[in-house]
């Protein structure tokens, strides 16, 4: 019964989560101009996302995220990486101030991260546009992947460093063979990070963008929403991300599980028989 | 030559870089923010903006409005997080795991489409849009975020004291209040960090749930940027995050080390 309970509960809480992701996804397969108004099935939104029948806006918005995110995710997982290895090999008094510091975008609202960037590029007299939004995005992505990077340095021995170093390694080479391996799943999850956190951002992108009508795919339906209403487009689009996430999601679940299962079959095989 | 190679090749100057980043795109930023607010339209220094929010109801109100906003979606995501996170650490971790990840997956969508969404349901049960509408939303998008932190922490929970506790004679009740509430706070107060920050930050949401009929604290901000009052806008921004910083050092306090275990 307590059972049933509790269930239950986490089931209704989870349809009040997904009950307006369902609406987009329902209403993503029928032609209406206004969501909420069902005038038949048809795939229309679909095929007129993929074969340019929507504005040609909506497209390059797309485009312009991906770009952005994608190069504001590999600067920031470049430049975190080599920051943390510093960090991590700095005097405690230095290294707590700059984790201080790189706590500061993380805690800031975006809203405060948006405006003070902006201020610093009217600042400088930075014409505003590709290169401020990257910038900007570098500025705020950086930090989350210093932040997953440094408990795998913390945690890891540094005899192993010394040890290669005492075998004649260089220190590059050292880097490479030793540090880099053990990090290597924190600089993928900070990539990851960085790169949803970039598609997802909003309020830094607006403030940062400029005038020439670079546009986002949020700052797209910001302006879109602002208009009045939603180009129907963005029904097909939002239900086609989620459908990608969903599998993305299960197939690394599936995966992670395997090797959980190996691992422990392989300590099953290890340990001495009585 | 060899001594330049040397320095390079020690760690601690990779972090130069970096330093030199941060001081252009995180320290230069927020101290032009303050710059920016203490500076009145002509350059000198002055009070005249923080004059004007006080002797300007409007934006005052706003403020407190917003406060109260974020107060109300951060409780009510308390109430409706917390048996949500207990449920899902005391069930098997294999279905956890799943439900933990449902409860994250619409966090990959767009926050504005999630709005427009909400804006859709609303339209479509043929509820008014407003202040419920508002807070609907934001509670909508900022529960996962209080699911989240508390479940890591009652997840790695010592399961021991709780037996312990049942032991010696607790009740089921006692143990709750006296054992797994108290280690579950590290939790809430991520939780509150992560939802109370941003949602007193908020500007498009409300816009779009209220018809733009309800303004937030963050719209001004934004409205008065947009309008080319930047020292204004800065005065604000910097009122703001004052209150940030009050939260954070409440919340710090209250947790001496255990603020970041929730958070990642």
């Amino acid at each position: 019964m307590r059972r049933l309970l509790s269930y239950s509960y986490l089931v209704l809480l989870l349809i009040m989560l997904y009950a307006p992701i369902i609406i987009i996804a329902i209403f993503s397969f029928t032609e209406s101009k206004v969501l909420g108004n069902w005038t038949g099935f048809s795939t229309e939104l679909y095929t007129s996302l993929f074969t340019g029948g929507v504005r040609y806006s909506l497209v390059d918005a797309l485009k312009n995220t991906f770009i952005i995110a994608l190069t504001a995710a590999v600067v920031s997982t470049i430049l975190g990486t080599i920051a943390a290895i510093g960090i991590n090999d700095l005097r405690y008094g230095k290294r707590r101030a700059i984790n201080f510091v790189n706590n500061i975008p993380i805690l800031n609202p975006d809203i405060i991260t948006g405006i003070s960037l902006f201020l610093l590029f009217v600042s400088l007299g930075v014409t505003q546009g590709y290169t401020t939004v990257i910038l900007a995005h570098i500025a705020f992505c950086t930090p989350y992947v210093v932040l997953s990077i440094m408990p795998r340095l913390t945690q890891m021995n540094p005899n192993i460093y010394e040890a290669a170093l005492d075998l004649g390694a260089t220190p590059m080479q050292a880097m490479r063979r030793v540090i880099i391996p053990e990090i290597r799943p924190g600089m993928i999850s900070g990539f990851i990070l960085a790169f949803t956190l970039s598609i997802d951002d909003f309020a830094v992108t607006i403030f940062t963008n400029g005038t020439d009508g670079l546009q986002t795919l949020s700052t797209y339906i910001y302006a879109d929403a602002r208009k009045g209403g939603l180009t129907p487009e963005l029904r097909a689009l939002s239900t086609i991300i989620l459908v990608v996430v969903v599998v993305l999601l299960i197939v690394v679940n599936y995966r992670a599980n395997r090797q959980a299962k190996r691992a422990e079959e392989q300590q099953r095989q290890l340990k001495p028989k009585k | 030559m060899n001594s330049v190679v040397k320095y390079f090749s020690r760690r601690r100057t990779w972090s130069i870089p970096y330093v030199i980043f941060l001081a252009i795109f995180v320290v230069v930023p927020l101290i032009l923010i303050m710059v920016y607010a203490f500076q009145s339209k002509s350059g000198g220094f002055s009070l005249e903006n923080f004059e004007r929010f006080i002797n300007q109801p409007e934006a005052a109100n706003t403020f407190i409005y917003s406060i109260g906003i974020a107060l109300i979606t951060t409780i009510i995501c308390i109430i409706l997080g917390y048996p949500a996170a207990y449920i899902l650490s005391r069930i098997r971790l294999s279905t956890a795991r799943v439900v933990v990840m449902l409860f994250i997956l619409p966090m990959w969508i767009n926050v504005l489409v999630r709005t427009l969404a909400t804006v859709a349901l609303f339209d479509f049960l043929r509820l008014p849009l407003g202040e419920g509408a508002l807070i609907f939303g934001m509670v909508y998008n900022f529960l996962p975020f209080m699911v989240y932190p508390i479940y890591n922490v009652m997840q790695k929970m010592d399961h021991s004291l709780i037996e312990a506790a049942e032991d010696l004679g607790a009740t089921p009740r006692q143990v709750f209040t006296r054992v797994v509430f108290p280690l579950s706070m590290p939790g809430v107060v991520s939780g509150i960090m992560m939802v109370f920050m941003p949602t007193i930050s908020t500007f498009a949401i409300s816009e779009l749930l209220t018809m733009n009929n309800i303004k937030l604290f963050g719209t001004t901000i934004q409205e008065n940027i947009n309008n080319g009052m930047w020292h204004y806008g800065a005065a604000l921004s910097l009122i703001m995050l004052i209150i940030i910083g009050i939260t954070s050092l409440f919340t710090d306090s209250s947790s001496e080390d255990g603020t970041n275990e929730g958070l990642l």
